[in-house]
């Protein structure tokens, strides 16, 4: 944990530079405070993440990842949820 | 009462419904997952409930009667599986929404539903009430863990929020009863009124879309139909319309790509609007409980580690805990068993009720406490909300073999039952995904395996400990659990690359608070868990019992009808050679000597002598050949059967482990023993791996809706078994075990 949030004061001026371009969630690092700004993809996924309130605006924040890497975890709309990696490139965020 | 009669009725039907007496009035909780449903459903019924079993589909629902007003009548009231959303992905969800939108034979649609929302997750479930309102059932809202929401500086102004949504809101703690009497008026005030919809818009181009759908084409539409089919996967099958909604689509797919995304996410900033207005947010905690939780018990390191340190607690516990219970449970079919050999007379009759019924069905009932252990436990792992971090913890694992994440709460409740776990597959929304993992839920050891583990580990692994503490016993029973596990993973890994072929499943599954189980609804699973296992103990056991009894007895050797009518038939069912040791004392050597033969000589006893070729490899004489056949029916009939067999129910001098002492003395023809160590473990693997139960079949039958999946489960797991179980014979015999 403490070792992320140092690479990120490390990288933050890099993060900054970036911030307003969107990104996708899964390079996000753990930490790190964002807002949605779209998801992509039209299968039952994109659907079941929209229908969970992963709409545009919505501010996420990528609370850990699994021992593997792999899923991660965030916290939106007050509720934690997991999603894989592959799940989270479809989400795309704004740094704020 | 008086309010019932005053509320306009705009639904005609539903009025005429509420005066006639004949039905009664039906009432669906619909909600998220985790909120709060079933809480709500058992404070309402008082417990006062049954599974209703719809015919047609695939579901047991819980049902109970809600005295809705004291001097009215009681209400229907149906608990459903949580949903996110009614537009629903997967079967569990396509099952709610199909009670809630009455698309079920033999249940009407709700006179009202009540929406259950859970107040700390306040938006997400607000977007099934939108739903619900779209809908335009009468819906009352019950407001739950309100507690919960102060604890996080939430507060939650319900009368803000009922205006907002024009349904009534009622704060409910259903733990404490509180709200109740109110949620109840609520319900009657609300019943024949329509809910007036939600009012939500979409940009100017989508409305005059929807404008032209409705006034366009012959028929006319409502709006709610034309959002509805507008935005449908299917395509209507009337011609003019579906022209009209594929040019529709095109339109908008030019202006948007995700042309799709906009009702959902129009709702949500309906919901926002809402929300900002009736949620005062106080200064809260920075890290919630759960997030402290989660800091260790989903940690890097120390996550996986307490993972398989709670696993083996489980079995730890189930193995040494369940002993006194178990002893108690053994010890009273002894005895009930001889104060009915005492009190009957000699003769079949006897016979039937002491070697056949209470032996055949208290070798089984003694395994009950173990199974409220496991159960209890799984309980448990599922009420805390750590099941979904197990989840989290082993996705990737999961997926290496092409399952989904979701797939392991499916497979870990199979360690209780397997009907339940496939049942719960449900919630997988790929078809294939879903497939893959019911093939492979039997390999996860049920508690039906456990009465025969414990029989062999007690006949022939107990008593040894490592470091102290750690019994042979349980480690053996995990090797068990873990050859199935490795097994299924082997099994899935292959079926994912031949016949299920599909891209690696998503995975989107929330991790809810940890809270306090609630002891009340564990114990409630484990009665009806008890329960079940008590009636198949009373059906399915007592009848196989009684069978196997007969054609152990029967046919009768003419001689043995003429000499000694009583004495051959009480040796009839006696462990072969066996008794000729024992029951020598007691009869005629030469009559005890034919009433072994008379057991071979029996139905049963030809049908063991006649699979006796092919199992002999695997280590197995002909009397475990007749138990393996009877076992095909359930597992645990192994272990009746064997107490049939070795006609446990007569043994009067021995121990409360009568059945495991006959099966440590019982002899081969040539007079060795015919159970070893090495024999039991083979009979073991062939139990972790074979198809060995007629109701998961029938279950997958039901799930798959064909044969063709469950006949293929028969046949493979089948086939798996033998193999294994020849490699551990023929194997520990080349390393010098016999
Ligand atoms: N603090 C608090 N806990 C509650 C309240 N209502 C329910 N719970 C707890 O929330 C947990 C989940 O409740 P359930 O009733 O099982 O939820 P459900 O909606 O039936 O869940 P699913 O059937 O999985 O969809 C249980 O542990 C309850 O004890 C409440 O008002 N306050
Ligand atoms: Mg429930």
């Amino acid at each position: 944990m403490e070792i992320a949030e140092n690479i990120n004061a490390l990288f933050g001026r890099t993060t900054e530079q970036i911030s307003n371009a969107p990104r996708s969630l899964d390079i996000l690092p753990i930490g790190a405070q964002a807002r949605v700004t779209g998801v992509t993809g039209s299968g039952a996924i994109a659907r079941r993440l929209l229908e969970m309130g992963v709409v545009p605006g919505a501010p996420v924040r990528v609370i850990k990842a699994a021992p593997l890497g792999d899923p991660i975890e965030v916290r939106v709309r007050g509720y934690h949820l997991a999603l894989r990696r592959t799940e989270a490139k479809t989400i795309s965020v704004t740094s704020d | 009462m008086s309010s019932v009669l005053e509320s306009p009725s705009l639904d005609s039907q539903n009025a005429d419904a509420k005066h006639a007496p004949a039905r009664p009035l039906v009432i669906a909780l619909a909600g998220n997952p985790n909120a709060g449903k079933t809480t709500l459903f058992n404070s309402l019924t008082g417990l006062r409930q049954k599974v209703a079993n719809y015919p047609g589909v695939t579901v047991e629902r819980k049902e109970g009667s809600w005295t809705i007003a004291s001097d009215l009548r009681s209400a229907r009231l149906i608990d459903l599986p949580g949903l996110y959303s009614l537009d629903a992905a997967s079967m569990d969800e396509r099952i709610a929404r199909d009670v809630l939108t009455g698309n079920i034979p033999n249940l009407p649609a709700p006179d009202a539903i009540v929406a259950v929302v859970d107040a700390t997750n306040l938006e997400r479930n607000l977007y099934l009430v939108t739903q619900l309102l779209e809908y335009g059932r009468p819906l009352v809202i019950a407001l739950t863990m309100v507690d919960l929401a102060l604890k996080r500086g939430l507060e939650i102004d319900a009368n803000e929020l009922a205006e907002s949504l024009c349904v009534p809101v009622i704060p409910v703690t259903a733990q404490q009863r509180v709200g109740l009497d109110d949620l109840s008026k609520a319900v009657l005030r609300v019943i024949g009124r329509k809910a007036e919809g939600a009012r939500w818009r979409l940009s100017d181009c989508t409305e005059c879309e929807l404008m032209a759908l409705m006034s366009g084409g012959g028929d006319s539409i409502d709006r709610q139909t034309a959002l509805r089919t507008l935005y449908a996967d299917e395509l209507p099958q009337d011609d003019g319309l579906r022209e009209a909604i594929e040019s529709a689509r095109e339109r908008l797919a030019h202006i948007n790509v995700n042309w799709w995304q906009e009702p959902l996410i129009a709702r949500y900033d309906w919901i926002e609007q809402i929300s900002s207005r009736a949620v005062k947010k106080h200064a809260a905690p920075r890290l919630s409980t759960t997030e402290r939780i989660d800091r260790i018990l989903t940690h890097k390191f120390f996550g996986p580690l307490i993972l398989i340190a709670v696993m083996l607690l489980v079995f730890q516990t189930i193995f040494s805990w369940a002993n006194l219970p178990m002893d108690l449970v053994d010890k009273g079919f002894g005895r009930l068993g001889e104060a009915v050999g005492s009190l009957l007379a000699p003769g079949l009759f006897r016979d039937l009720l002491v070697d056949g019924i209470i032996a055949g069905v208290g070798g089984v009932l003694v395994f009950l406490p173990q199974i409220l252990l496991l159960f209890f436990f799984i309980a448990i792992l599922e009420d805390t909300g750590y099941m979904a971090r197990a989840a989290f913890l082993m996705d990737r694992l999961m997926r290496g073999v092409g399952l989904h994440g979701k797939a392991f709460m499916p497979l870990l409740s199979s360690f209780a039952c397997a009907i339940p776990g496939i049942m719960a597959t449900r919630t997988i929304e790929n078809p294939k995904d879903r497939l893959a993992t019911i093939m492979i839920a039997p390999f996860m050891s049920c508690s039906a395996r456990l009465p025969v583990y414990t029989l062999m580990i007690a006949a022939f692994f107990s008593g040894r400990k490592f470091f102290g503490f750690l019994s042979v016993g349980a480690l053996m029973i995990m090797a068990m659990y873990l050859l199935g596990i490795m097994v299924a993973i082997g099994v899935a890994w292959v079926l994912k690359r031949t016949i299920l072929k599909a891209p690696t499943p998503p995975l989107v599954l929330e991790l809810p608070p940890y809270r306090v189980p609630n002891f009340l609804t564990i114990s409630q699973m484990m009665i009806s868990r008890a329960w079940l296992f008590l009636k198949r103990a009373g059906t399915v056991i007592m009848a196989i019992s009684i069978i196997l009894w007969a054609l152990a007895t029967f046919p009768r050797p003419p001689q043995a009808n003429v000499v000694n009518n009583d004495a051959a038939v009480a040796q009839a069912t006696k462990a072969g050679e066996e008794s000729e040791t024992d029951a020598g004392v007691k009869t005629a050597p030469g009559l005890a000597g034919q009433s072994g033969e008379q057991l071979s000589q029996s139905y049963a006893g030809r049908a063991g002598h006649l699979i006796e070729p092919v199992i002999r490899p695997l280590g197995f004489d002909w009397k475990m050949g007749v138990a393996l056949i009877s076992s095909f029916a359930a597992r645990e009939t192994l272990v009746s059967t064997l107490s049939v067999i070795y006609n446990v129910g007569k043994d009067r001098d021995s121990s409360s482990d009568s059945l495991v002492n006959a099966v440590r003395e019982a002899k081969r023809e040539d007079g060795s023993p015919a159970w070893t160590p090495l024999v039991a473990l083979s009979m073991m693997v062939f139990f972790v791996l074979a198809m060995q139960c007629m109701s998961t079949v029938a279950v997958v039958r039901r799930e798959t809706n064909s044969w063709r999946w469950p006949l293929f489960m028969i046949a493979y797991m089948t086939v798996l078994a033998y193999i294994a179980s020849f490699i551990t014979y023929q194997g520990g015999r080349l390393l010098g075990f016999n």
